[in-house]
Formats: C-alpha cells, structure tokens, sequence
C-alpha cells in the first residue's frame, strides 16, 4: 500500500514490524478515524494529445509515494548497458496493449491515492480528437480538470475543446500544468505568456476559475515538491494546490429530489421506492409530491439495511415509504412539495456528440434520463460551436465530437431541472435505437413552454368533464392542481349557464363549475354527445359526501376513464 | 454504512465510504430494474463479501432479486467452500455452482498444462458456458480499477459481444451515472459496482460493517510449501514439495483464488485491524502474490478480452 509520511503511518509501521507486540488497535482506530474525515476530490485531465498527462500522473502518482513497487518494477527499462534505468511514468495509467505500443493514451483510466490531507481519484483522459467521448467519459464525475500545455507548443485545438468540454461539463475549477518546462530552459517569459493566453481562453467560457502552475513532468519539478529550476515561481506545486483547493459544492442547493429507481415490495405491509437522491434532504414526514401524477403524501420512513433514518441527504441511496398509497413506479420522481422539478417534453439543451455516425434532427434516439428511458428527437440546432473561436455558427448536422445547442423533443414528458441547478436531473444521454451505442450526451439549459404554465398546450390531455363543487373553494383549488399535475386541460368557472357547460364539455376539458351553494357535489360527462350524470353510486360514493376529497374525484375520474392512466414505458 | 438515526444536523458531511456505499447501491438498483436476467458472479472472496452485502443493502427490505454464481475451478480452498456454503445458506440466497466437469475429468491442473491454459478452461470457458448456458445478461462482478491496470480502464457497465469478449479499445462512453445497459440477442453487460472501491476502502468497510470473510485471510500456522520467497499452500495432491520444503509458517492469504497459484505471505495479522495496519506498510500490489497475473505482459488485458472476469 502506498506509503504515507505522516505520522500515523509511522506508527503504524512501527506496530507492523513488530510482530505479536503492541496492541495494534489504537493507533489503527485513530488512522481509520482520519480515513474517514478525509474529504475526495475527484479529478481529471485534459490536453492536446503528448503534451504529458499521463506522464504527469505517473509522476504525482509515484513522487506521492503511492504506486507499489512490482508496478514501478513493470515499467522500468534500461537503455543500453551503461544507461541508468528509467521509469516510464506513462506506463503506470497506460494500462492497455494497444496503448503501450503506440505511445498513446485511448481510454480512461481511474487512479485512486490519498494523502493525509484527502482522497483523490484520478480520472487520466486521452488527448488524441478520436477519443473526445473517453475524455467526457473521465470528466463528467469530476470536480476540477488538470488541462496540460506543453510549454513548446502552447494552447492547441484540443486544449481548447477540452476546456470548453470542461467548462460544459460544470467543473467549476481548471488548474493549468504548463509542462515540459526542462525543454522550454525554464523560462519565465515562456510560462507568463500562456498564463496570460489561458486567462483569456476561460474569460470566454464563462465562470471558472484557472490557476496556472509551471511543470516538467518527467523531471519531476512543482509536481510534488517544488523545483529548483523555477526559482521565479512562488505558488503551490501541484499536490500542494490539490490538497488545499477548497472542495466545490458537489451537489447543488435545490430542494429534495428522488428519482424512483425501483418499487420494492417484499410483502402486502410494504411498499417503499428505492432511489439515490439526486439533491436536498428529506425528513421523515416531509410532504412530497409525486410526479409526473403530482399526488402528494408525507414520508411515512427512510428505511436502509442499517435501519429507519429520521433524515436523509444527497446523494445517498435510500428506501422511502409514504403514508399513502400512491400509483409511482421507476421513472417517477419524488420531491419536496416545495419547488418541485418541472415536467418538459421540449427542452433545450447542450449536446456533445460522441458517435462517428454524425446526428440527424428528426431521427429517434433514446434517451436516457434519471431513471427513465424515453424516445426523442432533436428537432432543431440553435447553433454549433466552432471550436477554434468559440463563436456560435448554424449548423444542420453535429459530427463526431461536435458540441452545439440544440432543442430535444421527448416521446413523454421528463421531470428536469437545469444542468447548472442539477448535475443528475439535468443530464442525459442519446443512444442508437439500432446500435445500442451512446451517441450524445446532453446538459439540459432550460425547458421550453410554448403556451401558459408549466406544460405546453399540445401537451394537455383532452378529456371532458363538470366538476360541480358547490361552494368548496378548497377542493376546488386542490382538484385543479393535482388535474394539472396529470397533464388535463383545466379551467375554474363560477358560470352557472348550462350553455357554456356544454360548450366547456365539448371543448374537451374538464370545467371546476364553483357557485355560492352549498350544494351537492356531482359529476357530468359527455356520452354519444349527450351530456350525462355520472352513475348513481359515484354520486353517492364520492360526490354527496361533503368531506368528499380531491384524491377521491381523481380516482373516480380515472376509474371511469374519463381521464387517461398513464401509459407505461415505451421502450420496454 | 449505519448512520445513526434521528441524526440532527441538516447536511452532515458524508464520508467517502458513504459515497462510495450509494454509488454501489444505485448500480444494483439499475441493473435489477433494466435487465431480465441478471446474475452476480461470488468469488467467495473480500470483494465478493462486501459485493454481497451492498446487495443485501440495495433491495432490503426485499431479497436479492438475482441468484449468485460460483465457478468452481476445483482447486479452491476447502475453508472457502465451507464457507460459501455456510454463508451463502445463512442468507437464504440463491448459489449456482458451475464447474468445468469436462475439462476436470481430463485431469486439467496447472502442473500440467500451465496456469494459463489451466485458467482458460477451469476459468474463462467455465464462467461463459455457465452465463450462456443460465441465460443471463448481466453479470455483477466485483473487480476495482485499483487492482491492475487494465481493470483501471474498463467501465462500471462493461460490454460484452455475443461471444464474450471485452473490446478494450471500442467501450461506450459512460457518462456520469447514466448506464446504457442495452444489448442485442446473445449480448450482454458485465458490471462492476465496486469499480471505485480501493482495497484499503474494501478493508476497511468490512471492518465498520462486522462482514464475514473466509478464516484465510487471518494469520495463523498454516502447512506451506516454502520456494524461495513463495508460500504455496499443500491442498492439492500435484502440489508436492522437495524433502524439507513443506513447513509449519504463520501466514495469509491477501487475496484468495485457486490453491495451487495463489501464494500465502508471511504475517502475524489475525485481526482486521492488523490486516489494514499491515495493508497500510505494504510495497507490492496484492495481487503480486498470483502466478497467473505474471504470465506476460497485459496478461490481464487478454483474458479479459477473451471473457474472463
Ligand atoms: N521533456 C519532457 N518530456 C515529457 C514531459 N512530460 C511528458 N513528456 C514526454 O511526452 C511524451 C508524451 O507523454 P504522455 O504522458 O504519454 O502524453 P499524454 O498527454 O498522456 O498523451 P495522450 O494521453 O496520448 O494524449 C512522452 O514521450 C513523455 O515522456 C516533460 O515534462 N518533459
Ligand atoms: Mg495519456
């Protein structure tokens, strides 16, 4: 295991080789208690391909004192016979075959070490144009990208692209290794003039922050210690600054959301959804509303294997139970009643395209959000990014590692925030129906509503109906937000003329017919273009009661079909 | 992990072990719900135990919507199927055992045709006929990148072709937690919840959770074939040393496969705590202990390709 120098590893040490002495489990307990208060940082790297980024890894990897010995035996070489031997420090992330042969970096590879201070894992991505995707691959977990300039050559195409991937992809924080500094004879002038040409690259992409430091990553300097050759340098090493860069927020500040992965159901007493919560926090009897139904309960218990919690966080994954019984299945969201997500079939959205088959608008893709899987089309390009400029240009098609703005069109409506609000509510991937391959990935910028309200007009179940509620503003109230929640076209009318009734009726919504009366609550429809008394018992049931609830219209409304249940999941 | 219930504070800050908990969970849950048939493949060792209990934790109260499989080369230690048997029985979960019968009849051991040959059949062509056969389309396994650097590059949801085979240089993009778990006809995915979990992480969640292992991993004296710097354990009978090999050591196991081909290391560790603090000073790699790994370069890389685990 990967020494540490501090001193609880000494001590530990020091139990270790002294066998059958000392109790171990104190000084034991006590690392393990640091173990656990070390905060992660997950990272990853970017850069044009060669300019040293596996390399640099191999180096903060082996410098750290966290490589093991048969692996720095297994890419060791010595040149000739004289020759010292030398370790390629690429080798240690380069794991494949393929890799070693050509030099090059393909796929990702995840390196995972620790210092006293944290724990980090390492995402070491590709430079090479043709594996763009593996580098959003590495990138989209992380909360700070390592971008590397080789010192000679300065930003380049793919330095940029990746950037910009980055800065897409919400890391809010890039750190700039200027490498290779031993061939450039450390020059200071050559260091400051990129410093100044990577300021002003990220100006332009927005809010991030970039702090640059000079590296050779084969020498070794300002990579763990700080070097000898850059006496005109006075900030951190690389380590120095990863231990100390403050963690960012990794999940963001929006109110509880879970979306339902599975309904777990080992007997009749139990019915509890299983989910990671995707942000907020949950209380044992919050009030939560389900969507898309937008039914409401209150958290009954937050049930784990390790028993009931009162309270659960972002993002750990948990059971929770309802006081009700609520229809919610996988693909359900359930969130605090209190700025719940909105539901979007048309949203605009970011999109990197991974595939070699370029995109088409109009075909169907799936895609895969939260828990749900939905057919989609993109209907339109708002505009593509030229890379070299950054400039917006109109586009008909995104090629392979193109990124654009585009307008998604789903099958079913997906219950979204922002990408910039919600890593996980509002990211999505686009796979080919035919080749099963990943093809896009997309970061949701906002919802489009073409008309009032949450849900666009064309969106809005036609169904007909008179809710004659009497003089019951509460139920009235209740009964057009829960009907909204389920997509029906709704209005509130205090008319009490027979001609607009039917009028409403034929118009295909349901009409809350509100008077001053305290009248009897009842039930019409249409039927053969007739307008109809919902049948005896319904009346009686539901509607003569005065204590009559929303929910229980609903019902009634969905048990005589009068309004659709929902449709099940397509894809399946 | 057990969080104490009735915990006050509003966002107490998790601990990695936590994280790392949920992010396993999360994937059980989205196999369980995308797939018809899935599997989870039970090695009997530490990662399988700590695979097994996240299960237990992703579907509780319900069971394990899945069975587990053993492939059984033959030459495992006795302690770890008694305790696969035992353990696996206490749950009340569902054991397949699948076993190369062919190829053992013909009297396959790696004294004879060498570790390599010797996994390809007992191993590899084992595992793909049992999935073949079973049907399954996704199979759990409980490999983490950290443990060799070809596993350092594979994805949580691993494709496979209708044959079996990884193809290192072509794998889906996976982005964030969103798993593309589709497949044609004979297709199928591989995946590993643990991918981010490193062996000091593994240590020391068994640890914290009270998680059986098999007794092998604790120090004791143990009959050993002593060659060089190797302990070979004596359980087999073509395992036979020189006069004066064969000796009484007080020794491990840090990683548990095939009797023949995984070595024992010296060590006074009996108790979890010692095995970490020993993990903690550790210069080699813990499968550096395994013949097979050191076959040839990318040894790994290979017969993962060809459909190994
Ligand atoms: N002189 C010098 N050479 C370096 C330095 N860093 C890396 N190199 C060399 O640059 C070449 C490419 O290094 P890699 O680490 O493979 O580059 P990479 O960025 O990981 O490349 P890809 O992953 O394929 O994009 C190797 O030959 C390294 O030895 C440095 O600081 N100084
Ligand atoms: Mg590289």
């Amino acid at each position: 295991m990967p020494h540490l120098t501090e001193a609880p590893n000494a001590r530990i040490d020091e139990v270790s080789s002294r066998p059958g002495d000392a109790p171990v489990p104190i000084p034991i307990e006590e690392f393990l208690a640091q173990e656990q208060s070390k905060d992660l940082l997950r990272f990853s790297t970017a850069g044009s391909v060669d300019d040293g980024k596996s390399t640099l890894i191999g180096r903060l990897l082996y410098d750290s004192q966290n490589v093991y010995e048969d692996h720095v035996r297994a890419v060791t070489r010595t040149q000739g016979t004289h020759a010292l031997p030398t370790i390629d420090f690429a080798q240690l992330t380069d794991g494949l075959r393929a890799e070693r042969e050509q030099g090059i970096t393909i796929d990702v590879a995840y390196r995972y070490f620790s210092t006293s201070r944290r724990k980090f894992i390492i995402a070491d991505t590709p430079g090479h144009e043709q594996y763009t995707r593996n580098m959003a691959t590495g990138a989209s977990t992380a909360d700070l990208a390592i971008i590397l300039l080789d010192a000679r050559k300065g930003i380049l195409t793919q330095s940029r692209r990746h950037a910009y991937i980055a800065s897409l992809l919400g890391i809010p924080k890039l750190v700039a290794a200027v490498n290779k500094m031993d061939l450039v004879g450390y020059s200071q002038d050559v260091f400051e003039q990129h410093q100044r040409d990577l300021k002003a690259l990220v100006a332009r992409m927005g809010n991030i922050e970039i702090e640059c430091i000079p590296v050779s990553a084969l020498e070794g300097d300002n990579v763990v210690t700080r070097g000898e050759n850059t006496p005109w340098y006075s900030g951190p090493s690389l380590l120095e600054y990863l231990e100390t860069v403050p963690v960012a927020e990794r999940h963001s500040r929006l109110s509880f959301r879970l979306p339902v992965q599975r309904v777990i159901r080992p007997h009749q007493h139990f019915r509890g959804f299983a989910g990671q919560i995707a942000a907020g926090t949950i209380y044992r009897g919050d009030t939560v509303v389900a969507l898309p139904s937008g039914r409401k309960s209150r958290v009954q218990s937050i049930s784990t294997f390790d028993g009931d919690l009162a309270q659960a966080q972002a993002p750990l994954s948990i059971v929770v139970t309802l006081e009700d019984e609520l229809d919610i299945s996988r693909g359900d969201v359930i969130a605090s009643e209190e700025a719940p997500p909105q539901a979007a079939k048309n949203f605009e959205a970011s999109l990197v395209w991974l595939h070699p088959q370029a995109m088409h608008i109009g075909k169907t893709y799936l895609l895969k959000h939260t828990t749900q899987t939905v057919k989609a089309r993109v209907s339109s390009i708002r505009h593509r990014i030229d890379i070299e400029t950054l400039a917006e240009q109109p586009a008909d098609t995104l090629q392979m590692n193109a990124i654009g703005v585009v307008v998604v069109e789903a099958n079913r409506a997906l219950i979204v925030d922002s990408y910039n609000q919600n890593r996980s509510t509002g990211s999505f991937i686009l796979i080919d129906p035919t080749s099963n391959a990943t093809v896009g990935a997309g970061m949701i910028r906002q919802v489009i509503a073409d008309g009032d309200g949450a849900y666009a007009e064309k969106d809005l179940l036609q169904a007909s109906a008179l809710l004659m509620v009497g003089n019951r503003p509460e139920l009235a109230a209740d009964l057009e937000e829960r009907l909204l929640a389920l997509r029906v076209a709704v209005v509130r009318t205090r008319v009490q003329n027979p001609d607009t009734w039917r009028a409403l009726l034929h118009a295909g919504v349901v009409a809350i017919v509100e008077s001053n009366e305290s009248s009897e609550l009842s039930i019409a429809s249409l039927h053969g273009g007739q307008s109809e008394l919902i049948s005896e018992a319904l009346a009686q049931g539901i509607a003569a009661d005065h204590t009559a609830s929303a929910h229980a219209v609903v019902e009634a409304l969905i048990k005589k079909q009068i309004i659709a249940a929902r449709i099940g999941d397509e894809t399946k | 992990m057990a969080m104490t219930a009735d915990t006050p504070s509003i966002s107490a800050k998790l601990s990695h072990l936590q994280l790392l908990e949920a992010e396993s969970i999360h994937i059980f849950r989205e196999v369980a719900a995308e797939f018809q048939n899935p599997v989870m493949l039970y090695s009997i060792g530490k990662d399988s135990s700590v695979m097994l209990r996240l299960a237990q934790k992703a579907f509780h109260p319900g069971p394990i919507p899945f069975p587990l499989l053993h492939v059984d080369t033959g030459y495992k230690f006795r302690e770890m199927l008694e305790f696969r048997d035992s353990y696996t029985r206490e749950l009340g979960v569902n054991l397949i055992v699948h076993r190369n019968e062919e190829a053992l009849r013909d009297g396959t051991n790696p004294a004879r045709l060498g570790t390599q040959r010797c996994c390809g059949l007992l191993k590899t062509t084992a595992l793909l006929d049992a999935l073949r056969n079973h049907g399954f389309d996704a199979a759990f396994g409980g490999a983490r990148r950290d443990e060799e650097k070809s596993r350092a590059k594979e994805r949580i949801f691993s494709f496979r072709d209708s044959a079996g085979q990884w193809d290192p240089k072509n794998q889906r993009p996976e982005l964030w937690n969103l798993y593309n778990g589709r497949i044609g006809p004979g297709e199928s995915i591989r995946v590993f919840p643990l991918s981010n979990w490193t062996e000091l992480d593994i240590w020391h969640y068994i640890h914290l959770e009270h998680i059986p292992i098999v007794p092998l991993y604790f120090a004791k004296e143990r009959r050993m074939l002593v060659r060089g710097d190797s302990l070979i354990p004596v359980e087999q009978p073509f395992v036979k040393g020189l006069p004066g090999e064969e000796q009484w050591i007080r020794c491990r196991l840090r990683s548990l496969g095939c009797s023949p081909c995984t070595g024992a290391i010296r060590s006074d560790a009996d108790t979890l705590p010692k095995i970490i603090a020993e993990l903690v000073s550790f210069r080699s790699s813990e499968r550096a202990n395994r013949v097979i790994d050191h076959d040839q370069d990318g040894s790994m890389e290979i017969k993962k390709r060809e459909g190994y685990f």
